[in-house]
C-alpha cells in the first residue's frame, strides 16, 4: 500500500466499503453508460443488502449514477436530486452466485435508449472491481484509463488493437481477453498507463472486426 | 517496495542522515514514480480536508440509527466550562475525536485515516497539537508522513482492516500512527517515534470489532477518543525515554497474530461483543 492508501481517501462516511466503494461503483456505471440514466435498477447482494441501508449504500449508489464522486457532500441527498433530475430508480436485493459479499447488479437505461448491465464489487478501502459487463465476465478496477473493446471473436483482432496502441505511444498496463460463451463476441479489457485521446478512440472504432469501444477514465472531469 | 519494518526505516535514517519523514516520503515517491511537489500537495489537501471536516461539525446532525450525534458538542461545552478532569488540551483532543467520528457516522465528508471508522484519531491529535503548541503547518505535514509511514508498516505486517484484524487494526493502528508522529515532532528522533507507536499499539491489542447492528456508529465513534488520548500518553512515555520491551515490529506481528485468533464474530460482522448484548440486538431489530 502506498502512503495515500493509508491516509485517504477523502470520502463521505460512514464506510469505505459500503459508502465510498458504492459511490464509486455508481460513478463507473454512469461513465460506462455515458450519460445520466433515466432508469436504474439496483440489486444489492450480500452485505450490501443486509447492512447497506444503515451505511447509505443505496444513497451512495444513486449519487454515483448521477455523476457524483465518493467525496461529494451531496451524497446524503442523492434520492432528492435523482427525483429533480428525472432519474427513476428501484432498489431491491438479489442473490448473485460466486461474487464478493459487497456486490451489486446495475441495469441502467439512458435517455438515448442505451442499456448497460454490470455487476461490481466493493473490495474495501473504497476500491472496487467490475466483474461483469453486459453479461460478459470481466475484471477491472477503474483505477487506470480503461478501454473496453467488443470485437468479433476472429483471429487478428487483438493484434490490430495492440499494434495501434503501440503506434500511438499508449502503454498497456494490463490486458485481458474474454469471450461470450453464447455468441461469437469477444471483449478486450485494456488498462492503460496514459489517458486515451478522443481521435484515437475513433481510429480504434474504425478497425476491422471492432464492434464497440467504451472508454473509462475516472480522472477526467 | 515500501518499508516492511520500522527497523528498516530507522536504519535508512541513520544511513542517509535524512529526517524520518523524508525517508518515508522518498520511498513512496520511488514506488509510485511520483514527484515531491505532487506528494506534498496531496498531503496538504488531506490535512485541509481534516480541518474542514472538524470545522463543519454540526451538533444537530444524526446518524442512520439516530443513536449518534451531538456528543462532540457536549465535550465542547465541558471544555468551554472548564469542567473536564483531563484539562483543556486533552479535553479538546477528546472533543475533536468525537466530532470527527460523528461526522463519519452522519455521512459527512471525512478523511479515512487509516479507515473511515477510525477517522477521528489523527485529526484530533494533529489539529489540537498544532493549535496548542503553535507548530507550523509545514511540520504538521511532515508529521503526517511519519504517521502514514508507520501505517504502511502495520498494513504490511498485520492489517488495517477491522474485518481482518478487529478494532486493534483500525483504532489501534490510527493510535500508533498518531503516537509516532507526535513523538517525532517533539524529539525529531526516529527510534523514539517507533517506540511511541509500539507503546500505543500495545495498549489497544486485542480490541474487538463489534459494531452494533454492523454499523460504523456505536462502539466506533467513542473508540476514536481512546485512540487519540492513548496516542498522546504513549508519545509522552516514549519522549520521557521509556522504551517498549518488545521491539515495535514484533508488537505489530503480535497484533497480526491476535487478529487471526479473533473469531469472525469479533471482526466486523456485528455478531459478537457489544453487538450481541441484549440492547445491541434490540437496536439491530429496531432499525
Ligand atoms: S469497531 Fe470495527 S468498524 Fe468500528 S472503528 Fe473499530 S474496527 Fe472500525
Amino acid at each position: 500500500m502506498n502512503l495515500f492508501d493509508i491516509l485517504g481517501p477523502i470520502m463521505v462516511g460512514p464506510s469505505s466499503s459500503h459508502t465510498a466503494g458504492a459511490a464509486r461503483i455508481g460513478f463507473v456505471g454512469y461513465r460506462l453508460l455515458g450519460e445520466t440514466p433515466v432508469k436504474a435498477k439496483i440489486e444489492l447482494h450480500g452485505s450490501f443488502a443486509s447492512t447497506g441501508k444503515g451505511h447509505g449504500t443505496d444513497k451512495a449508489l444513486v449519487a454515483g449514477l448521477l455523476g457524483m464522486r465518493p467525496d461529494d457532500i451531496r451524497i446524503p441527498r442523492s434520492f432528492e436530486i435523482a427525483r429533480e433530475r428525472g432519474m427513476a430508480f428501484d432498489i431491491t436485493s438479489v442473490y448473485l452466485k460466486d461474487v464478493h459479499p459487497n456486490s451489486v447488479r446495475l441495469t441502467l437505461t439512458g435517455k438515448s435508449g442505451k442499456v448497460c448491465t454490470m455487476i461490481a464489487s466493493s473490495l474495501g478501502g473504497g476500491r472496487i472491481k467490475v466483474c461483469s459487463l453486459d453479461g460478459i465476465e470481466v475484471s477491472f478496477s477503474g483505477e487506470y484509463p480503461t478501454l473496453i473493446v467488443n470485437n468479433e471473436d476472429k483471429p487478428g483482432c487483438v493484434t490490430r488493437v495492440t499494434s495501434l496502441l503501440s503506434q500511438r505511444g499508449i502503454n498497456i498496463a494490463t490486458m485481458q481477453l474474454y469471450r461470450d460463451t453464447r455468441g461469437g463476441e469477444a471483449v478486450m479489457v485494456i488498462e492503460c498507463d496514459q489517458g486515451v485521446p478522443e481521435p484515437f478512440l475513433q481510429e480504434l472504432k474504425a478497425l476491422d472486426g471492432i464492434e464497440k469501444v467504451t472508454y473509462l477514465n475516472m480522472e477526467e472531469e | 517496495m515500501a518499508f516492511g519494518a520500522l527497523e528498516e526505516i530507522v536504519q535508512e535514517c541513520e544511513k542517509t542522515g535524512l529526517p524520518l519523514w523524508k525517508v518515508i516520503m522518498q520511498e513512496d515517491l520511488r514506488e509510485r514514480d511520483a514527484d515531491q511537489k505532487e506528494s506534498m500537495e496531496r498531503m496538504e489537501t488531506l490535512y485541509q480536508a481534516m480541518r474542514d471536516a472538524d470545522e463543519a461539525y454540526d451538533k444537530d446532525m444524526r446518524s442512520a440509527s439516530r443513536l449518534v450525534g451531538g456528543d462532540g458538542y457536549k465535550l465542547q461545552q465541558a471544555v468551554e466550562n472548564k469542567t473536564t478532569v483531563c484539562g483543556s488540551f486533552i479535553g479538546k483532543v477528546m472533543m475533536r475525536a468525537m466530532k470527527m467520528g460523528e461526522c463519519n457516522a452522519c455521512m459527512r465528508r471525512i478523511v479515512a485515516a487509516p479507515t473511515a471508522g477510525s477517522c477521528g484519531v489523527i485529526p484530533a491529535v494533529f489539529l489540537t497539537y498544532e493549535e496548542e503548541f503553535g507548530e507550523s503547518k509545514e511540520r504538521m505535514l511532515q508529521a503526517l508522513y511519519v504517521a502514514a509511514g508507520i501505517g504502511q508498516v502495520i498494513a504490511s505486517r498485520a492489517s488495517i482492516s477491522g474485518a481482518e484484524g478487529g478494532c486493534q487494526a483500525e483504532i489501534g493502528s490510527a493510535s500508533a500512527m498518531a503516537a509516532g508522529a507526535i513523538a517525532w515532532l517533539r524529539t525529531g528522533d526516529a527510534g523514539c517515534a517507533m517506540h511511541a507507536s509500539a507503546i500505543a499499539m500495545k495498549g489497544l491489542l486485542g480490541l474487538a470489532c463489534d459494531p452494533v447492528a454492523g454499523l460504523v456508529e456505536v462502539t466506533c465513534v467513542k473508540r476514536n477518543v481512546i485512540g487519540a488520548v492513548n496516542a498522546l500518553t504513549s508519545a509522552d512515555m516514549a519522549c520521557a525515554g521509556i522504551r517498549s520491551v518488545i521491539p515495535p515490529d514484533e508488537v505489530f506481528d503480535a497484533m497480526a497474530d491476535i487478529g487471526k485468533l479473533l473469531p469472525s464474530s469479533l471482526r466486523e460482522t456485528g455478531e459478537g461483543g457489544l453487538a450481541a448484548t441484549p440492547r445491541g440486538r434490540q437496536i439491530a431489530r429496531d432499525l
